[in-house]
């Protein structure tokens, strides 16, 4: 089990040929309160970058784009209650997808947390 | 993840560059507060060509605040001008549509700069001094355009003061005019629009019982330098908290309060923006203002679109730039504010939307990004204003 990290702050916890998604810390914290979120459908086949998952703050609508290439299995029908799982667990229960990988090998190109954290250090 | 809408007007107001550093352009100035902000831990934005503070703890609970206590809000952006001048009432009356020579001394009122051909070039606030001059309060995107507006039609011998060396605060919420007074003894005595001089430790201030949240509450105007000093001293009141442009702007969403370069704008009249009731009946009778043909034409047969408020179906916010829609998906309006409403945690907006459908209860179409969504026109505001009217219990 492995978690990656995107340029575009979503991360990716891989387990086995699945993989959870969601966005990170500091990018909730960036959006702010969190009154929002839509998942993509199970079934859905998403390509890497594609836009994946909607989420909106008070101030701002974003997309969360697929770390990877894959169908999506399940969607977190937390967060259409509770958008704000977002902010409180935004890379734990605030998670927005969890999919089935085609290509394993696209997780090369991802940061580990170390390069993420430095990754973030430098914005 | 990215940003693909900045819903906040003040990120979207941008009409400067971004960058300080850029030695051709315009840099971004700091206003009186700056470092106060700073030290609160804002995170500043940019905004109408200044550093402002969008948020503090949180767009969130800085809104539930000012509903529940009072909140603190830095509006020194904005255009502070007095005129002065032998018969300065009715030469400002070419320029709008509202009565100011029998407007009473040391009672604001709202009114609207407009173009010859009836458009919004801004909306204001202006108070009649016992000493005689107009004291005007414009926004901060447009004030430089207005002054010089105002300049060119106004006669040589109407003098315009860019106050520049004043700040403005307004503190805002169901508590805020109590913890003023706890200050500044005497401000409860004003009535909502009632204007007047205080003073407060030899500092002198200029106090409206106004605002831009649909709450009771005060704009003051005082000294740049000491703006700091004093919000200190009002900060220290644990009613009292600095509210950001974030919650600025959606409390004045839920009041029903137009925005200016959202809401209106060069191509709005009065009537289409539902504001007939800065058209001051003797002015209307005289129809001697700026546009008059054409906006007493529109009062009469009815604007083809018209702002209204909308109650928005689920929970995603539909905002500015989301266009109206009819049976076939065709544009027949726009979206021009719009988000999340927090004190009733839905989704509202306003929008210019055809005269048919301009109506509480119709429901109208809209489209944002490739979806649609369905939402009901309501009156406003969506939230109740709780202004401090003469005869009210206080």
């Amino acid at each position: 089990m492995s978690r990656y990290f995107t340029r575009e702050h979503e991360w990716i916890e891989v387990t086995g040929n699945g993989a959870t998604v969601g966005i990170t810390d500091y990018a909730q914290h960036q959006l702010g309160d969190i009154v929002f979120a839509e998942v993509p459908a199970v079934g859905r086949t998403l390509a890497k970058g594609d836009e994946a998952a909607v989420v909106e703050s008070v101030k701002a609508a974003s997309d969360v784009y697929s770390p990877v290439s894959g169908t999506v299995t399940e969607g977190n029908e937390a967060l259409s209650d509770d958008p704000s799982l977002v902010n409180s667990a935004a890379e734990g229960d605030g998670w927005f997808f969890r999919i089935d990988l085609t290509n394993p090998s696209e997780l090369d190109g991802l940061m580990d947390e170390d390069a993420y954290k430095s990754f973030v250090a430098a914005l | 993840m990215s940003e693909i809408v900045d819903g906040t007007h003040a990120g979207a107001d941008q009409i400067m560059p971004q960058a300080d550093e850029d030695e051709d352009g315009p840099s971004i100035r700091s206003l009186p507060l700056d470092a106060w902000h700073r030290g609160r831990g804002a995170r500043m934005v940019e905004f109408a060509g200044y550093h402002m503070p969008i948020q503090y703890d949180g767009i969130l609970p800085e809104h539930l605040w000012t509903r529940e206590h009072a909140g603190l809000f830095d509006v020194s952006h904005m255009g502070q001008l007095r005129l002065t001048g032998e018969g300065v009432e009715t030469a400002l009356e070419s320029l709008l549509p509202a009565d100011i020579t029998g407007h009473p001394i040391g009672k604001a009122r709202y009114s609207l700069l407009l173009s010859e051909d009836g458009g919004i070039l801004d909306d204001l606030m202006l108070t009649r001094a016992p000493d005689g001059s107009i004291y005007m309060v414009v926004n901060g995107a447009t004030k430089w355009d207005d002054i010089a507006h105002l300049r060119e039609h106004l006669p040589d011998d109407i003098t315009i003061n860019h106050l520049e060396d004043q700040a403005l605060v307004a503190v805002q919420g169901p508590t805020a005019v109590a913890a003023v007074a706890r200050l500044v003894p005497g401000v409860d005595g004003l009535t909502f629009m009632d204007a007047g001089a205080f003073d407060w430790a030899g500092t002198p201030l200029w106090i409206s019982r106004s605002g831009y949240t649909g709450e009771d509450g005060v704009e003051i105007s005082l000294p740049a330098d000491a703006a700091a000093a004093f919000v200190d001293a009002l900060s220290a009141d644990p009613e009292v908290r600095p509210i950001g442009l974030g919650a600025r702007d959606s409390l004045r969403l839920e009041a029903g309060l137009p925005l200016y370069g959202h809401d209106l704008d060069p191509e709005t009249t009065p009537i289409a923006a539902d504001l007939g009731f800065a058209l001051s009946k003797r002015r209307r009778e005289e129809r001697g203002f700026p546009g008059a043909d054409r906006i007493l034409a529109e009062r009469e047969a009815g604007p083809a679109l018209k702002r209204v408020g909308l109650a928005v179906e689920g929970r995603q916010p539909v905002r500015e730039g989301a266009t109206v829609i009819d049976e076939s998906g065709a544009a027949t309006g726009h979206v021009t504010s719009g988000g999340h409403s927090p004190s009733l945690g839905r989704a509202i907006a306003m929008a210019y939307v055809p005269l048919s459908q301009a109506v509480p209860g119709s429901t109208v179409r809209l489209s944002q990004r490739g979806k649609i969504h369905e939402a009901a026109v309501v009156a406003l505001p969506f939230v109740p204003h709780r202004y401090h009217r003469k005869g009210d219990q206080k």
